[in-house]
């Protein structure tokens, strides 16, 4: 999972999307995330090196200091998945061998480099002369890189981020974070790369992180006024695309979130709900939290079952699975290294499940939320187990109904349109009996 | 008397047997204050358990013969089972003996199950208990004695005292013994596997998930004198060393089932908890430190370990083939366990290469039906057969 989505207006829709105030921004972005595949493309040629690294806990304003292109294979698998081939990579992935148990992730990026890898916007894409192993929330991760390596003899460098087992971080765990960072992944990259490491370098990447955290907290939080001007699952996904990748740390992203906080700001002025594939949201009728990943090769279908009934998701933990920011995390260039720890130690994924519970919890009282919605992703055992232990015990804390759906990121085998919609339409309908009831004690 | 193999067998697997861990109770029974502490697998330093005077207990699972019915609302059909069956255990009440539970770094569901234990479990010390995936003492090391510091804090907590050096030291010579006397049992096993079948040997280890340290190394010589007391015929069977089964364990009759396919198993990765640190830990010295040394420098090759380098990927498994005269490998991984599926790919990458022959199913502890195992094993070791009499 993991992955936040690069994708552009006109590929969430076959229409041109009908409200202006949005493309600004999307164009900014679209231009960004083509820009980046166009870099890694030609990093070679250049004679620069390519660094690819997970979402969760990814060290980008680091890697950007020793001119990197930066590649972030889960991406590149969920945009293959959403252009209908992350099916074929998994089965030549299962016919090389591998279980068809395991994570899609892994085998649609393994699938894709087994047939010649070619990137989402059709240039030929380089093995990466590093894997860094932004070991993050996910378990997986490690084996994924190590699959990678055995395969393409790529030099891998491992940082380990310990998991908050219980619900905090330690000054043990930041310290074990911060000397990693410090002792195996810089002198790692510089040698990669041949650039020496320049701190303030880092400083002046991380100015642009914070200011571009900030902005896009408030793009999110927009979701708490009535109409919600953004969906906070199917749209968040653009929204979170350059600050969970490649991007942050760039002029450009602080530029993309200034523009969409402002088009974001005006849409409330306007009283404005989403923008959704099929144009804008005329009425917004349940208002929900979402946990857990999106599929990506039906995304457009998906989404649609919920807007259709006017249904939009006002926050999700899906947009914090590359950083948590709306609790106040802002990477801090005075303290360059300790922040980046921090940075990965509070990661959704890498939260306890109280941790992960408590934050459901108070998104359903912020954002005034109708209940939860869970999508169990079959692939994402750091996401998925113990995911009916968060439903129970939501729906206990807050008296809000709660649903439970099952589907894949890039497996279009796990993906069932009829029962999904099934199970929607009757906890709207249970959403309904709820409100209905709640109205007659009052 | 010494007992005869029949008896330590069969005390070893009525142990095995018991889902309700009487021998726990008896133990803690036995002198007043006495408490107990669960982990999972793959490995926790139990040194420290056993310093502050409590007993580690091993939950491997609910095995074959539990009916898994409240866990099994607790997850998705496509998450394996042992954490199913580890909830059930602790839901139906079985688990009461325990005082806490620790949750090693293993994979995703076990560290997900430690936030759903605290949960569900609020009256219980639970930990998720993390090592290092950096190996240098400064680093990793650092990170690491700091972890079984606080562990050594709250079950000192527990136990009323704080736990000396003292007290860990002696612990550690305990477990070093037991390292030991498991290693004789491995050693004997590869030398003559007619001697000790595998199904024998994994309920004398089992006996040690549950039994106190002293008591199981006691026990695994006395297994080991007794069988070797009687001489057992020698058949003509595969060698084959068995990897993937370090978490959800198979059901007992799926060891037989490939041992009766016409397969010795020479090697395996059953309960590594037991052989993780491959020798003696430091007696003298920084308990923790040494501890610690021995984790990063000297411990086993298993999935949830990162190789640092892919020269490294494999090479437990090579050597132990080569070791103990292994004529092919089986990978048995529990259904839905990334953690083997994963890593299997990369392991058979080597085999291919050095040309050991291997074969791989899937299993869940409940398995029940075994034809097809053993009709896969016997087809195996039958290949096996052919192709080095050819
Ligand atoms: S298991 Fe989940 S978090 Fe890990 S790589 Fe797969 S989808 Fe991403
Ligand atoms: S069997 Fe595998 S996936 Fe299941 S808990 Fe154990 S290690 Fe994790």
């Amino acid at each position: 999972m993991s992955t936040p989505v690069q994708m552009t207006p006109a590929q969430a829709s076959k229409k041109p999307v009908p409200v202006a105030q949005k493309e600004d921004a999307m164009l900014l972005q679209k231009e960004m995330i083509n820009r980046n595949y166009h870099e890694i493309a030609t990093a070679h040629d250049r004679g620069k090196k390519v660094a690819a690294t997970f979402v969760p806990g990814n060290l980008n304003e680091l890697v950007m200091c020793f001119d990197f292109a930066r590649s972030l294979p889960e991406t590149n698998a969920l945009q293959n998945g959403m252009r209908k081939k992350s099916g074929k990579m998994i089965m030549d992935a299962e016919r090389d061998g591998h279980s068809e148990d395991v994570c899609t992730y892994v085998k649609a990026d393994l699938g894709a480099m087994l047939g010649g890898e070619i990137g989402p916007t059709g240039e030929p894409m380089p093995h990466p002369d590093l894997l860094l192993l932004s070991y993050t929330g996910c378990f997986t991760f490690m084996k994924w890189f190590e699959l990678i390596r055995q395969k393409y003899n790529c030099e891998t460098t491992m940082l380990h981020v310990p998991y908050q087992g219980d619900g905090k971080i330690s000054q043990n765990m930041r310290d074990y974070v911060v000397k990693q960072i410090k002792e195996n992944v810089i002198p790692s990259l510089e040698r990669v790369s041949g650039v020496k490491f320049d701190i303030d370098r880092l400083r002046q990447y991380m100015k642009e992180s914070a200011r571009a955290e900030g902005d896009l907290v408030q793009v999110l939080q927009s979701a708490k006024n009535r109409p919600s001007p953004i969906d906070g699952y199917f749209g968040a996904v653009y929204y979170i695309g350059p600050m969970f990748t490649a991007f942050r740390g760039t002029k450009e992203a602080t530029e993309y979130y200034r523009v969409l906080r402002q088009e974001i700001e005006q849409r409330v002025r306007e009283g404005k709900g989403p923008i959704t594939p099929e144009g804008e949201m005329a009425e917004e009728k349940y208002r929900l939290v979402v946990e857990g990943p999106p599929n990506w090769t039906h995304f457009r279908e998906f989404w649609k079952m919920f807007s259709d009934e006017g249904a939009v998701v006002v926050s999700s933990t899906y947009a914090k699975v590359g950083g948590v920011y709306d609790f106040g995390f802002r990477h801090d260039p005075d303290h360059p290294i300790e922040s980046l720890a921090e940075y990965c130690l509070g990661c959704y994924t890498n939260l306890n499940l109280p941790q992960r519970i408590d934050m459901i919890c108070k998104y359903i009282d912020e954002y005034q939320a109708d209940g939860l919605l869970i999508n169990s992703i079959k692939s994402c055992n750091s996401f998925s187990a113990g995911q009916l232990l968060i439903l129970r015990e939501v729906e206990k804390r807050t008296g809000k109904p709660a649903a439970f759906i099952e589907s894949d990121l890039v497996d279009p085998r796990y993906f069932s349109p009829a029962n999904i919609k099934n199970r929607l339409e009757s906890y709207f309908q249970m959403i309904k009996q709820k409100r209905a009831a709640a109205g007659a004690v009052h | 008397m010494s007992q005869t193999v029949q008896q330590i067998v069969e005390r070893c697997q009525a142990l095995f047997e018991d889902l309700n861990f009487t021998s726990v109770k008896e133990w803690k029974a036995a002198a007043p204050g006495r408490k107990a502490i669960g982990f999972m697998p793959v490995y926790v330093p139990r040194e420290i358990i056993h310093a502050a005077g409590m007993l580690p207990v091993g939950i491997m699972g609910g095995g074959d013969q539990l009916e898994v019915i409240q866990g099994d609302a607790y997850y998705q059909s496509y998450i394996c089972r042992i954490p199913r069956s580890t909830l059930e255990l602790g839901l139906t009440g079985r688990l009461d003996c325990l005082d806490g539970m620790l949750f090693p770094s293993i994979c995703d569901v076990i560290r997900n199950l430690s936030g759903m234990w605290q949960i569900l479990f609020k009256d219980k010390y639970v930990r998720y208990f993390d090592v290092p995936q950096n190996y240098q003492d400064s680093v990793g090391g650092t990170y690491y004695i700091h972890e079984m510091q606080v562990l050594r804090d709250d079950i000192g907590k527990l136990a009323g005292k704080p736990i000396s050096d003292d007290a860990l030291r002696a612990s550690i010579r305990v477990y070093n013994e037991n390292r030991r006397a498991v290693h004789e049992l491995y050693q004997y096993r590869a030398a003559k596997p007619w001697q000790a079948p595998t199904s024998e040997v994994y309920v004398v280890l089992r006996a040690g998930m549950v039994l106190p340290v002293e008591e199981h190394t006691k026990l695994v010589r006395e297994y080991i004198a007794a069988t070797d007391a009687v001489a057992r015929p020698v058949r003509d069977n595969a060698r084959i060393v068995l990897t993937g089964a370090f978490c959800e364990q198979p059901p007992l009759s799926l060891i037989k089932s490939i041992e009766m396919a016409g397969c010795y198993i020479v090697d395996d990765d059953f309960m590594l908890v037991m052989r993780m640190l491959t020798d003696d830990v430091l007696e003298t010295g920084d308990p923790l430190d040494e501890l610690s040394k021995s984790f990063l420098h000297r411990s086993m090759q298993t999935s949830s370990k990162y190789d640092e380098f892919k020269k490294d990927k494999g090479k437990y498994l090579l050597d132990s083939t080569k070791l103990n005269a292994g004529e092919g490998v089986i990978f048995a991984a529990p259904s839905f366990c990334d953690p083997a599926l994963l890593e299997r790919p990369m392991l058979q990458a080597v085999l291919n290469e050095h040309k050991i022959p291997y074969t791989a199913f899937k299993y869940a502890e409940n398995t029940g039906q075994m034809a097809p195992i053993r009709e896969q094993a016997g087809t195996f070791a039958d290949s096996i057969k052919l192709w080095s009499a050819a």
